[in-house]
């Protein structure tokens, strides 16, 4: 990836590439559906990244990479190949093509950068967006609570799939090189926080991933066949997490969120937490 | 080798023949045999492709435009709402200027259910930059989808192409096939820009509006060259096989003072009542056209012209007789009939041929006039 991309300023989803690209090595092709990493390579004939990337409509992006996995595979080539997709493009309009390519086996990485919302068009809801948020499709907070896209993952039965966050850079790049090592389909499920989206100023970027971990909202960890290891951050976080009022305050999404959505947030986060505990205890 | 297949048959046969490296297909009725045989031909070894077995049609376009960006050889087949559903793709393959082949097993659309031949499921597809030729034969269907991934992959054309043959009419039909080897008739693919990670490029991102028009003129440019390349690829293919093919077929048509025009079965049918219509005395000629995309000039010149369709646009008219009349700038007759798989025999095409009204539009089983 080269310098000046046209994504906005403190932007996690460049940030997080930045490190998938390190980590994924030259030989590699980016299948990109519609998304903001659609729009941050620049504007033809200009391109802020170094490797090949293939942009596709916005719900064929793991169908496109199977093609491309399997043609890659026929001429002998081990070239690595990654879908780069957001939440809309993997929980919504891409869940279809993204079940029938892990259910076939394919050789490839899926990582979603969640950044909880359709960013590219605006801050609408998705299904990604946690239960309170407000966007511009849910100006009152979001009914409903965010889908699960893990457990669909885990219902595939994938050799190795993780979750990992923009501000942990070094844990993503470990993740990114040991997804690689695995034939068949990966996941990495990549929480990207979204300064204009979330509305928090451009330098907290990093800072609110953190408090995201640290409040157990967001869990990193990781399944090598299916056996769960969760990460030492996380493991400290649920035995001490920070108060959730931490995370949501400096958010403009989560202004005046009422006290009975809060309370459903807690116990989405206690539930969590004893869920994994629970499966990472198991033999 | 001599044999009878079915219309389906026919073409696995010859994708068995080309050899694609990634087949990715779903299966639909009527087009499932085609997809069963390609799966059976990987199986034995037959064909040595990646067959795909994707969860959707939209996966089937998608999956075969990743394959074909690394430079090989795609191919897929489909039918009526499978087609439909796969249109964003059939767009993208066309503006990424990929050679994807396709066989297009023309059904009508719901609602209600109906499996029958109609072509208004490829004519949706006519804007989308796909060559798209239409079949008559079981033979013809083979030697179609041979020339079309020689023609689709042409430096000068690489474009996508549709082979479309009718459910059940034809594609469940037997008839004699006469398989060929094709030796060097098509050459090794050899895409221009197909990915490398040696040579880093971004495909398809952000396209300003100083740019795009220019992306969308290319296809053009491609489409109108594409009319020489048929032409070599079906004169060579005579040639090589002695089978002759052209944009249209024409039948008894130079001295005819009223030509039918339709296309795939259809055209056959005409034919046999081109011969009732000549037994009576009465100047008939039949002209089934084989290329929709790219359209081509018809010789109609000083005839009276009565055109077949087997689809519609509402609000518009017959697509066929609406193209034809826009290249011929005169009136003429258009028949709506064989929709969803409506029984039209010789017998009503010389009736049509007889009792037509030049300037009118005629719905067969519908309007008073019948």
């Amino acid at each position: 990836m080269l310098k000046c991309t046209s994504a906005c300023a403190g932007c996690s989803d460049s940030l997080a590439l930045r490190y998938v690209l390190k980590a994924a090595g030259p030989d590699t092709v980016l299948v990109v559906p519609a998304c903001c990493t659609s729009v941050i390579q620049g504007i033809y004939p200009n391109t802020a990244f170094n490797i090949p990337v293939y942009n596709i409509a916005f719900g064929a992006a793991a169908a496109c990479a199977s093609g491309m996995s399997n043609a890659f595979r026929v001429l002998g080539k081990k070239t690595n190949v990654i879908v780069y997709a957001g939440d809309g493009g993997t929980l919504d309009i891409g869940i279809q093509a993204m079940s029938g390519a892990f259910e076939r086996g394919t050789d490839f990485l899926y990582i979603c950068y969640d950044n909880e919302a359709y960013g590219n068009t605006g801050m609408q809801r998705s299904g990604g967006t946690p239960i309170g948020a407000r966007t511009t499709t849910t100006p009152t907070g979001k009914t409903d609570a965010k889908k699960d896209i893990d457990a669909i993952i885990v219902a595939h039965n994938p050799p190795y799939m993780a979750t990992a966050c923009a501000a942990y850079p070094q844990d993503l790049f470990k993740k990114v090189q040991k997804a690689l090592t695995f034939r068949g389909p990966s996941f990495i499920h990549v929480l990207a926080p979204c300064p204009p989206g979330w509305r928090y100023s451009t330098e907290k970027s990093v800072e609110i991933g953190k408090l995201a971990v640290k409040s157990g909202m967001w869990v990193l960890y990781e399944r090598v066949y299916g056996k769960l290891s969760i990460n030492p951050q996380s493991k400290a976080a649920m035995k001490k997490p920070l108060p959730l009022e931490e995370y949501l305050a400096p958010q403009g999404r989560f202004k005046g969120i009422d006290a009975k959505t809060l309370e459903i947030l807690k116990q989405h986060i206690a539930k969590n937490v004893k869920k994994l505990t629970a499966e990472e205890a198991e033999e | 080798m001599k044999k009878i297949a079915t219309g389906n048959k026919a073409v696995a046969e010859a994708v068995k023949q080309v050899q694609p490296a990634v087949v990715a297909a779903y299966p639909i009725t009527p087009q499932t045999e085609i997809v069963e045989q390609i799966a059976e031909f990987v199986s034995t070894g037959e064909l040595k492709s990646r067959y795909i077995p994707v969860e959707s049609e939209h996966s089937a376009m998608a999956a075969c435009i990743g394959a074909s960006i690394t430079g090989v050889r795609t191919f897929t087949a489909t039918s009526s709402h499978g087609l439909l559903y796969m249109h964003e793709m059939t767009n993208w393959a066309a503006g990424a200027r990929l050679p994807v082949v396709m066989a297009n097993v023309n059904r009508s659309i719901g609602p209600g259910w109906n499996i029958w031949a109609e072509h208004t499921d490829a004519m949706q597809e006519r804007d989308t930059g796909w060559l798209q030729v239409y079949v008559s034969s079981v033979q013809e269907a083979y030697d179609a989808t041979l020339m079309a991934f020689r023609i689709a992959e042409h430096k000068e054309v690489l474009l996508p192409v549709m082979v479309n043959l009718d459910g059940f009419t034809l594609s469940h039909i037997m008839q004699p096939l006469d398989t060929v080897e094709i030796g060097d008739f098509i050459p090794p693919m050899n895409l221009p820009h197909a990915i490398d990670p040696k040579n880093p490029a971004g495909y398809g991102g952000l396209t300003g509006p100083d740019q795009h028009f220019k992306f969308r003129w290319d296809i053009e440019r491609s489409m109108r060259d594409s009319v020489k390349i048929i032409e070599t690829t079906e004169k060579d293919f005579a040639k090589r096989f002695g089978r002759i093919y052209g944009f249209t077929e024409d039948y008894q048509c130079e001295d005819a003072d009223v030509v039918v025009v339709s296309m795939g079965t259809l055209g056959k049918e005409a034919e046999v009542a081109i011969d009732v219509l000549r037994n009576e005395g009465i100047k008939a000629g039949s002209m089934r056209l084989r290329w929709l995309r790219p359209f081509p000039k018809l010789d109609l010149k000083g005839k009276e012209v009565v055109v077949i369709d087997r689809d519609y646009s509402f609000g518009f008219g017959g697509i066929l007789a609406k193209s034809i009349q826009a290249q011929l700038k005169t009136e003429l007759y258009s028949v709506i009939a064989g929709l969803g798989g409506q029984e039209v025999t010789y017998e009503d095409i010389a009736d049509f041929i007889r009792k037509r009204h030049i300037g009118e539009e005629f719905w067969f089983g519908v309007s008073d006039n019948v």
